[in-house]
């Protein structure tokens, strides 16, 4: 009986049967955000703000604004986004479902790249797409807003899936919020740097290719390695 | 099926306090195993180090020979594992929840299916409200509408799984371990109480 429900159901060892995984357990926890869209909001909400006080703050002077904003629009971005990934794993936590994801057929690491890619696309890409908005405020010319853009888009991801391991060592800890963006955010200081650096050489006119380039390497490091080592911690923090 | 599990010389310690030791066990095909002990006598731990969830102190757990965690995936298909939480997504309904859990425990269901499995669990009308507006002893026979669909897996872990339930589903259930032990495949399952199932082949180990 068995090797007949062997050969009917997908083989796990299959990319087909990774992909299912990965797309079962992201369309289930994108359903969730837009369930729940005040989560998501919050972030984008706190994003906006944070930036929106630096014009109010240091005082309208064009100049010192346009130097100022690729910082500031790349620390507000990191801030914001570590602050919901505190909960990636703790909701599946405690209603028992995170268990059942140790548990399952499908290779741990491609189900837990499906709940970053539905935490980024549910919470963080809103974000990502309100910061030309932002740009307006610190009179960034319109290619200068692409080149932010472009980096935001690039290097938010690393910030997901970086975010993730360190949501996945504090799972279940007192105070895992804090302790979590301790550990974190020392890693991601690269992408902050090239994310911000990339629109600061554009402004000066020089070239943007090395930047994105290492942005690039930067995400596809973390996409590789970040489920792995988020999947390791996990099955360490449930013990 | 002829499954077999098998725990050898295995010890627990969690919080610094030693829960159990040199713990061996057979399970085969077809047998039915309850577990039984005080509160906090390790019951839980013992099903989650049969999971795989915990791994023992000393001793090892091995599944038809091999250990755990080297099968992962053969794993997660042939077992079946509830816990203490029912395993609901509050935000989606009883029915999306079914079916997601069916297909990450590769055991892949159709729509018309998972229906039937609900409306055998009681949930007829309930299929599409959000989770969060079920009672609890809803919430957990939605939970338990997964073994309705896993019939091809050999073994059943269920956490208290006669918690919460009225004396309808409390039949349903014994119905489904019935079933489960005559096709060969087996079930733990931890209870406070002695259930109605002991006419069936069965050990009883008390922590």
């Amino acid at each position: 009986m068995n090797t007949r429900v062997a050969t009917l159901s997908p083989d796990s060892a299959t990319p087909q049967g990774w992909l299912e995984g990965f797309s079962c357990v992201f369309r289930r926890d994108l359903r969730i955000a837009l369930r729940r869209r005040t989560d998501s909001l919050a972030a984008v909400v706190f994003f906006v703000m944070v930036v929106s006080l630096f014009p109010l703050g240091v005082g309208p002077e064009p100049g010192l604004l346009r130097t100022m904003a690729p910082g500031v629009v790349w620390v507000a971005a990191l801030l914001a986004c570590t602050l919901p990934l505190a909960r990636l794993f703790a909701d599946d936590l405690q209603d028992g479902t995170l268990e059942q994801l140790l548990l399952s057929s499908h290779p741990l690491p491609m189900l837990v790249l499906g709940k970053i890619a539905a935490h980024w696309c549910g919470s963080v890409l809103l974000l990502v797409l309100v910061s030309p908005l932002l740009a307006l405020q610190f009179d960034l010319s319109a290619s200068a807003t692409g080149v932010l853009l472009l980096t935001l888009l690039i290097g938010s991801p690393v910030l997901s899936l970086v975010g993730a391991i360190g949501a996945a060592l504090t799972l279940g800890l007192r105070g895992g919020g804090v302790l979590m963006s301790l550990l974190t955010l020392p890693l991601v200081i690269p992408v902050l740097i090239f994310g911000a650096g990339a629109v600061e050489a554009h402004n000066a006119g020089l070239g943007v290719g090395g930047h994105f380039s290492l942005l690039g390497a930067l995400l596809l490091l973390s996409l590789f390695a970040a489920p792995l080592v988020t999947s390791a911690a996990l099955r360490i923090s449930m013990e | 099926m002829n499954a077999a599990l098998a725990l050898r010389q295995v010890a627990c310690v969690r919080g610094g306090r030693s829960l159990f030791s040199g713990l061996n066990l057979q399970l085969a095909g077809g047998q039915l195993l309850r577990v039984a002990g005080a509160n906090g006598a390790g019951k839980t731990s013992l099903l989650r180090l049969m999971c795989g969830l915990l791994s023992p102190t000393e001793g090892e757990v091995l599944w038809r020979g091999q250990p755990l965690a080297a099968q992962r995936e053969q794993w997660g298909r042939d077992l079946v594992y509830l816990g203490h939480a029912a395993a609901l997504k509050d935000d989606l309904s009883p029915l999306d929840n079914l079916l997601t859990a069916c297909l990450l425990g590769g055991q892949p269901a159709h729509r018309a299916g998972a229906l039937q499995a609900l409306a055998d669990a009681g949930l007829r009308g309930f299929e599409r409200v959000p989770a969060r507006r079920l009672s609890q002893g809803q919430r957990r026979r939605c939970g338990l509408a997964r073994l309705v669909l896993a019939r091809s897996s050999p073994l059943w872990v269920l956490d208290e799984p006669f918690n919460a339930l009225d004396a309808t589903a409390t039949a349903w259930l014994e119905g489904l371990i019935r079933a489960q032990l005559l096709r060969g495949g087996s079930v733990v399952l931890t209870s406070h109480q002695g259930v109605a199932l002991d006419d069936t082949p069965h050990q009883v180990l008390s922590l």
